[in-house]
């Protein structure tokens, strides 16, 4: 698993400029001693994507405060889907109300995580669940 | 932070009297009359032997038996605390730096009566969905005893894209409400008399269209706009540092600030053209003596550049406004009111030469801390709104919005919007705020504090000056960085348990997430505005539309002609939003900042 150090996308999608959170998360990502690329704001799906193609990240973690979650999220899975990219996993965190989390996760979004939750979860969560790809 | 400040105040009082050459200094001094103090010498000196017995006895007696919680105490700014303040802390406190409210420097406050004449504007940001949506939202809040209205734009307006963009996607109406042509202004102020009402408008990259279309709308209703009140944002400097809202770059974003301000200074007396704005630098991490000194900083900038064109600073600058935010940290916030006016006074007649009083002024409207909030225990939020209220009326606010408790999550509900304008209400008739001006002055802390963090903040400002100005800071990226840094520091004693967040991680409890009410947006409000827009679009005459954009685009080529009167009569041909910031793309340039972290 240790074989390389993980590369993670922070992706700011959407026309919102709520940038604290992604900046703070990318800080404490690289802290813990891993490969951050950070997108900067107003990132279309597309931009992501082809980011985190070009960049052969592990993740892409999305942080959403617009209210535009129900439609961001799922525009980037079907995009890695469209790109043979589905196994970089997709996670992220903002303003999302909790009745919206379990549809998220079913349209596959692997976690969120909401105002609140401490940087060392999010590291701890990462370190768990996704893999370095070869 | 704390070895700078250090270095100025150690500067400051070299100035007046070095160290060295004590025989000179005293002549020169002696030759003017020395500013009068507020503590004489002998106050200060019984109070300093007092203070020296009591640590002797007293305190030392008693920390044996209970010492401190930490070894050292400091307030959220980083500034070290010390257990108790006396006179002779205060020892070269001058009268004239607090003066007497409503007189410089102004420190005590604007008005000689403040609260006593006349409360705070009580006025609570709205703004969602359609534009009647919003409407309805306006006209419960005027009932409820509201007295100014405040409009929160959705994302695609704020960044210059109709609701048909794609750059629009999920996200029309959700931020704030949703506006592409004249016809939303028209719905969104409907029954609403424009010359009975001050608005605020909270809209920066794209402000000159929005304040262009409420000029046409209160045209519409028969109001000149020579008798519209009310404040627009248009702080473009902040979203560069900060909000991060932005169409094109740094300097023709404060060309079209610039063009406005020159605009209103002409024709619409009871205009703030721009408020210049602490609040997303504070929300975007920033401590308190950063927001006082980037903002303040942004306000000079607009000052040098509508002086650089040529307008007299005193037929522009009474009408310059700002907005802080107001945090947790009680009498910090405080003192910050209070510095700021300070701070300005003295920027404006010595930096500046203005003569008017009202441009030296510091007018200001506050918002509670949104980053306060939790979402954990949601309804603990309504005891932080209220101490943060609180704390901007003893700092002398003219206006106020409180946050509701329910804005971790969502836009706020009805019940949760009545409660915070209901908090403003308690702390108006029932807090005894409103009965004496600037009750917090003299306080030994409150004043250390006040003086400690105009300190600070000049010395952010001489650094910034150093670097060229402004303009050229945000283009280095320097509010940028100390702001990131600040925030990943308090994100850091949050987590390591050095900062205690009740509810967060301290005192938590099972049933956190409470089941609040929340607002949600249909997805049927972006199918309403668009088809509303594409019928605009039929039914206009397109020539004059065309027509009317190309003069817009002409102006932007030359900066000599000011493009409010363009851009007033692009939108009055029902041009949009998206189309005359499409004008600005094309020949600025789309900006886009690095992703640097």
């Amino acid at each position: 698993m240790a074989d390389r150090k993980l590369r993670i996308l922070v992706a700011k999608p959407g026309l919102d400029g709520h940038d604290r959170g992604a900046k703070i998360i990318a800080r404490a990502l690289r802290d813990a001693g891993m490969e951050v690329i950070y997108t900067g704001l107003h990132q279309t799906p597309e931009m992501i994507v082809s980011a985190a193609v070009q960049e052969d990240v592990d993740a892409i973690g999305l942080s959403i405060m617009s209210g535009a979650h129900m439609t961001l999220f799922p525009a980037v899975i079907e995009l890695l889907g469209g790109q043979k990219a589905d196994d970089i996993k997709v996670f992220g965190g903002g303003i999302i109300p909790d009745d919206d989390i379990p549809r998220l996760k079913a349209q596959g979004v692997s976690e969120i995580f909401t105002p609140g939750s401490s940087t060392q979860d999010i590291v701890k969560w990462i370190q768990e669940h996704i893999p370095a790809r070869a | 932070m704390a070895k700078s400040a250090k270095k100025v105040t150690l500067s400051k009082v070299k100035a007046k009297k070095p160290a060295a050459k004590k025989a000179v200094s005293k002549k020169a001094v002696s030759k003017k009359a020395p500013p009068a103090l507020t503590y004489d010498a002998a106050t200060v000196k019984r109070l300093t032997a007092e203070v020296a017995r009591w640590r002797k006895s007293t305190l030392s007696r008693s920390l044996e038996k209970m010492p401190t919680r930490r070894a050292q105490f400091v307030n959220d700014s980083g500034i070290p605390l010390p257990d108790v303040f006396t006179q002779a802390d205060r020892k070269g406190e001058r009268l004239e730096d607090l003066g007497l409210p409503g007189e410089f420097p102004f420190t005590r406050g604007t008005q000689p009566t403040m609260y006593r004449s006349r409360l705070w504007t009580m006025r609570q940001f709205a703004g969602f969905g359609g534009p009647a949506d919003t409407n309805k939202r306006f006209k419960y809040l005027i009932a409820q005893g509201m007295t100014g209205l405040s409009t929160a734009f959705d994302m695609p307006a704020l960044m210059g894209y109709d609701a048909d963009h794609p750059m629009s996607r999920g996200e029309v109406g959700k931020e704030g409400v949703a506006i592409s042509t004249l016809k939303d202004f028209e719905i969104l102020f409907e029954g609403i008399k424009l010359d009975e009402v001050t608005t605020s408008m909270t809209i920066n990259a794209s402000a000159i269209i929005a304040l262009c279309m409420y000029i046409a709308v209160a045209e519409q209703q028969g109001v000149p706009m020579s008798r519209l009140g009310g404040t627009i944002q248009n702080d473009m400097l902040k979203e560069f540092i900060a909000q991060k809202e932005w169409i094109v770059g740094p300097r023709p974003a404060v060309r079209i600030v610039t063009d406005m301000i020159e605009f209103c200074a002409k024709h619409m007396p009871k205009w703030n053209p721009v408020s210049i704005s602490g609040y997303h630098i504070r929300e975007a991490g920033a401590t308190a003596v950063q927001e006082l000194a980037f903002t303040i900083a942004d306000g000079i900038g607009y000052v040098e550049e509508g002086v650089k064109r040529g307008m007299n600073v005193d037929d522009f600058a009474p009408r310059l406004s700002f907005f802080w935010d107001v945090h947790n940290d009680f009498f910090e916030e405080v003192a910050k009111f209070r510095a700021a006016r300070r701070m300005w006074a003295k920027i404006m007649r010595d930096r500046f030469g203005a003569r008017d009083p009202r441009s030296l002024m510091l007018r200001t409207h506050a918002q509670t801390a949104g980053v306060s909030l939790t979402a954990q225990q949601p309804y603990n939020n309504v005891a932080r709104v209220a101490l943060q209220a609180f704390a901007a009326t003893l700092g002398g606010t003219q206006s106020l919005h409180t946050n509701s408790l329910d804005e971790t999550y969502a836009l706020p509900s009805e019940d949760a919007v009545t409660i915070a304008l209901r908090t403003q209400q308690i702390i108006a008739h029932e807090s005894g705020a409103d009965r004496v001006v600037d009750p917090l002055a003299g306080s030994y802390y409150v004043e250390h504090l006040t003086d400690e963090m105009e300190a600070r903040a000049f010395d952010y400002l001489r650094r910034i000056d150093e670097m060229g100005g402004i303009i050229r800071a945000v283009e280095e990226g320097f509010p940028q960085k100390e702001i990131g840094e600040s925030a990943y520091r308090y994100q850091r004693e949050v987590e390591e348990g050095d900062r205690l967040i009740v509810g967060v991680n301290a005192f938590k409890s099972a049933t956190d997430r409470s089941n609040i009410e929340l607002l949600k947006i249909d997805e049927q409000v972006a199918r309403e505005q668009v088809e509303r827009l594409q019928a605009v679009k039929a039914s206009r005459d397109q020539g004059q539309v065309s027509a009317a954009l190309a003069k817009v685009e002409a102006a932007c080529r030359d900066e000599r002609v000011n493009l409010m009167p363009p851009v007033l009569e692009a939108v009055k041909a029902y041009a949009t939003l998206g189309e005359v910031s499409d004008v600005f793309r094309k020949v600025w340039g789309q900006y886009r900042e690095g992703g640097i972290f």
